[in-house]
């Protein structure tokens, strides 16, 4: 086995906690972070292959991604402060209707 | 043979005049004045005389051209359009006028002229005259598409329009559930046969590959396609037959027209005398070709008509409605037409077709002129010495009475004489046959002569209300009796019999001979040189007997209304045959009530249980997985990323099967 399968497998362990996450914690920021978790095992994963395969777009795609994480987070962060108005709590449990 | 055929707009124009003149009752005046109810009778009327006349006098130009033609079989002829072309199957709808439709289009237009131009002041005080006018015309229309349609289809088309037509017409007066009822019996009862012509139809398209009337008759012809045919012909025969039966009111389809009496009289005098009732004969005299292959059918056809003419005469006796005695007389001289196909005489049937259409148009409208003068009395034991009243209308009846009756030198004598001749010189004539006519001919006098003896010669049974406005009818009823009594009294002259015509100086059949390329004669094996002498005793014979029955008829109804009154042992057949053989009840046990029972069932237990089940449960159904899957619509993001989850691993799976 080698390395670069370690750190795939790595890049998959990552993702399966990120899910388990998103889908098992009930705090919206803890969801978040599950997401961001999510995000950088790919990202892991991408640098992985572009290291092995010798090609620079795997890293480039890795770039995009750290920005798009950037910016969900600035996004969910205020639907989160928005959320937390509306329901007075940011449990995921709580927010069950699509009405604002 | 030598055919020709002129190219003609004339058919079109014909057929589409009394359409005219139903727009304009029908649609124009109702929607320029608002309702059928606004029209002027005088004006509805006018106008739907005025057109069928047109009809009428293009009719006579038509007529002209033909006998102005040199050739043997001529034809005028209009090609208006194709109808359907596909799948093989090309039906242009084309009219001909030919020597046979060219005298039922003169029958159709002119007593149907005369009809209107009678119902005009008959119809005069009634409400929504226009609907009635239009409805008429509608009518004429159709049975003039009948006679001229020059395929299957057509004809068809026309069959319907008749059915139809003559469904609204018995149901005017529609706000009378009795009257309405009758309307819908003739038009269920006509279903019944149509369907038996339609099978006839596609079986004989199936056969030949074409429905054009002049094709199928010169295709048969040709023995190959009478070989390839043969097998099937007698099925076909008794499928048009059946269709025929319904249309022509014969046994056992016959139920429909005596009930048909409750429509208005001229309408009765239209379907009786000039139109839809003589369709079967005239669909058999058309394709008579055809017929000619079956012997089976045509045996069948002069049973059916024998029998019928017997069955409908003798409860023709027994009636007391007077419209119900010229109902039943109507399918028995129907049944005579019939007899007189079935033997293979067809231009003797065209013949009392012809002569049927004048009497009994005469009769229909005298007898209305007389419910006129009753004040709407129907029921001939309320009448009696009507003759010193209506004058008129004593006169033309007792010239169609006798007409009717078969007394020498009125028209009926030469048609139905005729008919008995042929039944028993024919080929396909037989002896019993021959006798049931001869004794339908003397119960036809008998109650004519019974008919004319209660209303206008026994002592005076009217109530006092009554009597007190008895009236001769209007010079616009009377005139139409007049002119109808001239051709009831002369028309028989177109066909004087061989023997006849001989002593009155070589007087021709003419109608035979006109008719002989569509409808070709039968040589009579028994008439000619050798044996002019049996057709000489059987004229005498039935004159002596029309004569002896007609009179006796009169004299013995003075006093009596039925003959159970004189022979009182004769009661309960008398009862039998007022109840017209209870064939009514009959087919109410047999048809009816088992119909009625299967849609009660229908209703209540099949349409509540299963069909309703089965929709109802289909909405419980889909309710039920509504509330199941609603469980899972929490809204909880989490429970939608686990199904999120689910789905793609799914895919994933499924991705992985497929490349790997």
């Amino acid at each position: 086995m080698t390395n670069e399968l370690y750190i795939q497998l790595l890049a998959a362990f990552l993702f399966t906690m990120g899910v388990l996450v998103v889908l098992l914690r009930r705090d919206t920021i803890m969801v978040l972070m599950g997401i961001e978790l999510l995000l950088n095992a790919a990202n892991l994963s991408l640098v992985a292959f572009s290291k092995t395969n010798s090609m620079i777009d795997g890293q480039l795609q890795v770039l995009f991604v750290i920005a798009l994480a950037a910016a969900e987070s600035a996004v969910g962060l205020s639907i989160l402060v928005n959320l937390y108005r509306n329901f007075g709590s940011i449990k995921t449990q709580n927010a069950t209707t699509l009405k604002g | 043979m030598n055919v020709e055929t002129m190219n003609s707009l004339l058919p079109l124009l014909i057929l589409i005049s009394p359409l005219i003149g139903f727009m304009i009752n029908g649609v124009v005046l109702p929607l320029k004045l608002k309702g059928f109810a606004k029209t002027d009778p005088n004006v509805a009327g006018g106008f739907a005389t005025f057109f069928i006349f047109l009809s009428f006098v293009m009719g006579c130009i038509a007529f002209s051209q033909l006998t102005g033609s040199t050739s043997e079989n001529p034809a005028v002829y209009t090609y208006v359009f194709q109808w359907f072309d596909f799948g093989g199957l090309n039906i242009p709808f084309e009219l001909r006028i030919d020597k046979l439709s060219g005298i039922l289009v003169l029958i159709i237009s002119g007593v149907g002229t005369l009809i209107h131009l009678y119902s005009t002041s008959y119809m005069h005080d009634e409400e929504c005259v226009g609907r009635y006018f239009s409805y008429l015309n509608l009518f004429c229309f159709c049975m003039l598409l009948l006679v001229m349609g020059n395929n299957l289809p057509l004809l068809f088309f026309g069959w319907e329009g008749v059915g139809l037509c003559s469904y609204l017409l018995i149901g005017f007066w529609y706000t009378d559930t009795e009257k309405a009822n009758a309307g819908k019996k003739a038009f269920v009862v006509n279903r019944v046969g149509d369907l038996g012509f339609l099978i006839g139809m596609f079986l004989l398209f199936r056969e030949l590959g074409t429905l054009s009337l002049t094709e199928i008759n010169t295709m048969l012809a040709d023995p190959t396609v009478v070989a390839r045919i043969m097998p099937s012909v007698t099925l076909i025969c008794l499928a048009l037959f059946v269709g025929a039966t319904g249309k022509s009111a014969q046994i056992p389809l016959y139920v429909w027209l005596p009930d048909a009496m409750s429509g208005p009289t001229p309408v009765s005098a239209l379907i009786h005398a000039a139109t839809m009732v003589t369709a079967g004969v005239y669909m058999i005299a058309r394709l008579n070709p055809l017929f000619e292959l079956s012997p089976v059918a045509l045996e069948v056809i002069a049973h059916v008509g024998a029998f019928t003419a017997l069955f409908a005469g003798s409860i023709a006796i027994a009636q007391t409605d007077i419209k119900k005695v010229l109902a039943y007389s109507t399918v028995s001289q129907l049944g005579f037409m019939f007899l007189a196909c079935g033997v293979g005489a067809y231009q003797t049937a065209v013949f009392h077709l012809m002569t049927h259409a004048f009497f009994k148009a005469l009769l229909f409208l005298g007898s209305g002129s007389v419910i006129h003068a009753c004040s709407g009395e129907q029921d001939m034991t309320k009448m009696g010495g009507l003759k010193k009243y209506l004058p008129h209308t004593h006169f033309t009846m007792l010239i169609g009475s006798l007409a009717i009756s078969g007394i020498p030198f009125f028209s009926g004598f030469f048609s139905k004489d005729e008919i008995l001749y042929s039944s028993i010189a024919l080929p396909g004539g037989v002896s019993y046959l021959f006798l049931v006519g001869v004794l339908t001919a003397a119960l036809t006098a008998i109650y004519t002569g019974r008919m004319m003896s209660l209303t206008f010669y026994s002592e005076e049974r009217m109530s006092h209300d009554v009597k007190h406005h008895l009236h001769e009818s209007p010079a616009l009823m009377t005139f139409p009796l007049y002119v109808l009594a001239f051709l009831a009294a002369f028309g028989g002259f177109l066909g004087v019999p061989h023997l006849l015509g001989d002593y009155l100086g070589h007087m021709p059949h003419f109608l035979s001979h006109w008719l002989a390329p569509v409808v070709p004669a039968k040589h009579l094996p028994l008439v000619g040189v050798k044996m002019p002498l049996h057709e000489g005793v059987v004229m005498a014979g039935s004159s002596v007997i029309a004569i002896a029955s007609f009179f006796g008829g009169v004299a013995l109804f003075k006093k009596i209304t039925f003959i159970s009154d004189l022979v009182s042992g004769l009661a309960p057949v008398q009862k039998l045959l007022s109840n017209k053989y209870y064939i009514d009840e009959l087919y109410g046990v047999i048809v009816v009530n088992p119909v009625k029972k299967i849609s009660a069932f229908a209703a209540g237990i099949v349409d509540k249980y299963v069909v309703d089940g089965a929709v109802n449960g289909l909405g419980r159904g889909v309710r039920a997985v509504g509330s199941t899957l609603r469980a899972v619509q929490t809204g909880d993001l989490q429970t939608y990323g686990l199904m999120m989850l689910g789905g793609v691993l799914l895919v994933a799976l499924f991705i992985f099967k497929v490349l790997v």
